[in-house]
């Protein structure tokens, strides 16, 4: 059993009061380039997922509290949660510096891009 | 050679107490160079090989496995066997392998305990009627033995099951597939295992594979805990584990790893002697030969790697269950166990070539893959063998992803997910 906590608005309960949405971080790519969007990026947005063993980023929604969205660092074979931020945030830094494969390699870029802007 | 099974080898080792059984399989060391390797000694695993070997006279293969055979999802299922899927594909592949399971005991030389017992899959809603009533249709056109039956019928197949019309979620007909059933898990894969040994493939167990080795876009060979094997064909069937094998070959899967529980209660006489699935309140049961209730449900809602599922979600399925058959409310349960699934978009599997030449995956058989293993096997094998896809295989490719053509079985896989 998970223990949840909304960083929203601070509710703590067992995964039954919250809801799982999966992924966190999937850009569609229409919203970004509406014109130029390929059958594989529609692929890669629709369908393939980060599928880590170890350190993963999901959405979570607090049902049964305030209702909104948030993000949650997990693992997904101890199940134990890294860390809870908000659903337009990046994860904390030093969760971030512990993604590996996939997940290291988007977080690398989104702070080059922020550093960039 | 191996000997041959029968009354008549069993009254002779029985003269000398079963102490001279030889062993169904061997436990041979690895070899530098195998024409082909399978990842994974699951029921699939463990089928193509045998297909591999028989079918296609490819016996210098090799199917390597982390832990021991049949001890992932094949040995963690509830051994549930139908065919009555909804699309056309999905019916052409899970239908053959209902089929193969027919003979199986006969082709494999080993009891698989295949009983067509009848899978019942109940319609608790209007709206669940009326989706069962047209794979109902569907299934006709494509010529199953397939039908839809009365709340009386279910009734009189089923006595236990709780009649009350007013209850919140009552049976007001049923799928009924005659021709399914169940078999015994771990002798599929044991058949199957004897079988590919007989005929020479390399079993080899607590052999991880922690690679795949690319030269260009070619396959070269596989990095594992026991040194590195040269091979130009692997077939990875690893189930929940796909997606973290495959990236190190570079290619990224549309997979997501759940887990997925089941249970069983303490032994009782016998009670219910079908398959019944309760899709709407997500609970399937049916009764071993040991006398035990065997119970599944849905899968946790979050990704997972652990083997252990979560309390919410098995008593959710057991509360179902109880209202359903109410007799059982009072019954103790023997033991629990998670397995983790590989969920795909459209709950369709995935039986296909890649990018990378000579890697094929079989994978995506999420909740239901137990029924599969033989029809899976059999166009498995045969697509490594001749590096094209098998007719039936050919619309379970990855392809079908990027081209939006989907084999969608949400809404008529067993228990929605």
């Amino acid at each position: 059993m998970l223990v949840v906590h909304c960083p929203v608005c601070g509710a703590e309960g067992d995964e039954t009061d919250f809801h799982g949405g999966g992924q966190a971080h999937v850009r569609r790519p229409a919203t970004h380039d509406p014109a130029n969007v390929s059958d594989e990026a529609q692929r890669d947005y629709l369908f393939i997922r980060h599928n880590p063993k170890g350190l993963h980023f999901e959405r979570w929604r607090c049902d049964r509290g305030c209702g909104k969205w948030f993000h949650a660092a997990r693992d997904t074979v101890t199940m134990e949660f890294k860390a809870f931020y908000g659903i337009s945030e990046l994860p904390p830094r030093e969760v971030m510096e512990q993604a590996t494969g996939e997940w290291a390699t988007y977080f690398k870029d989104r702070l080059k891009a922020e550093a960039k802007s | 050679m191996k000997s041959r099974y029968s009354i008549f080898s069993l009254a002779r080792n029985a003269m000398n107490y079963h102490k001279d059984w030889e062993r169904a399989w061997r436990s041979p060391q690895p070899k530098a160079e195998y024409d082909a390797v399978i990842v994974g000694a699951g029921g699939h695993g463990l089928a193509t090989a045998y297909y591999l070997a028989k079918n296609h006279k490819m016996t210098n293969i090799a199917i390597l496995e982390k832990g021991w055979l049949g001890g992932g999802n094949t040995g963690r299922n509830t051994t549930i066997i139908r065919s009555n899927y909804l699309q056309d594909s999905s019916i052409a592949i899970y239908e053959l392998a209902r089929s193969l399971y027919e003979g199986l005991s006969q082709e494999l030389n080993y009891n698989v305990m295949f009983s067509p017992r009848g899978v019942l899959m109940l319609c608790q809603t209007e709206h669940e009627l009326r989706a069962f009533k047209r794979t109902a249709h569907a299934n006709r056109l494509a010529g199953l033995d397939c039908r839809m039956v009365s709340p009386a019928e279910v009734k009189e197949i089923v006595p236990i099951i709780n009649d009350d019309s007013n209850c919140r979620y009552p049976v007001l007909g049923a799928y009924y597939q005659p021709r399914g059933g169940t078999a015994r898990h771990d002798a599929v894969a044991w058949g199957y295992a004897r079988g590919a040994d007989a005929l020479g493939v390399d079993i080899i167990q607590n052999c991880e594979v922690t690679g795949i080795t690319r030269e260009g876009g070619k396959v070269v060979g596989l990095e594992t805990s026991r040194g590195s094997i040269k091979t130009k064909k692997v077939g990875v069937v690893t189930a929940g584990n796909v997606s973290t094998l495959m990236q190190t070959a570079g290619v990224r899967m549309p997979i997501e790893s759940l887990c997925l529980q089941a249970l069983v209660s303490e032994p009782i006489k016998p009670v219910i002697d079908c398959v019944v699935m309760a899709n709407t309140v997500h609970g399937y049961i049916s009764q071993s030969d040991k006398g035990e209730l065997v119970i599944g449900g849905g899968t946790d809602p979050y990704n997972n790697y652990s083997q252990r599922g979560s309390f919410p979600s098995l008593e959710h399925t057991v509360t179902a269950l109880v209202e359903t058959f109410p007799i059982i409310s009072r019954l103790r349960m023997l033991r629990m166990w998670g397995g983790i699934v590989d969920m795909t978009g459209d709950r369709s599997p995935i039986i296909s070539k890649t990018d990378v030449e000579g890697l094929y995956v079989n994978c995506g058989w999420g909740t239901g893959g137990f029924k599969a293993i033989p029809g899976s096997g059999y166009v498995f094998a045969d697509t490594i063998a001749h590096d094209r896809p098998h007719a039936i295989a050919e619309p379970f490719g990855l392809n079908r992803f990027a081209e939006g053509r989907l084999i969608d079985e949400s809404v008529a896989a067993a228990v929605a997910h």
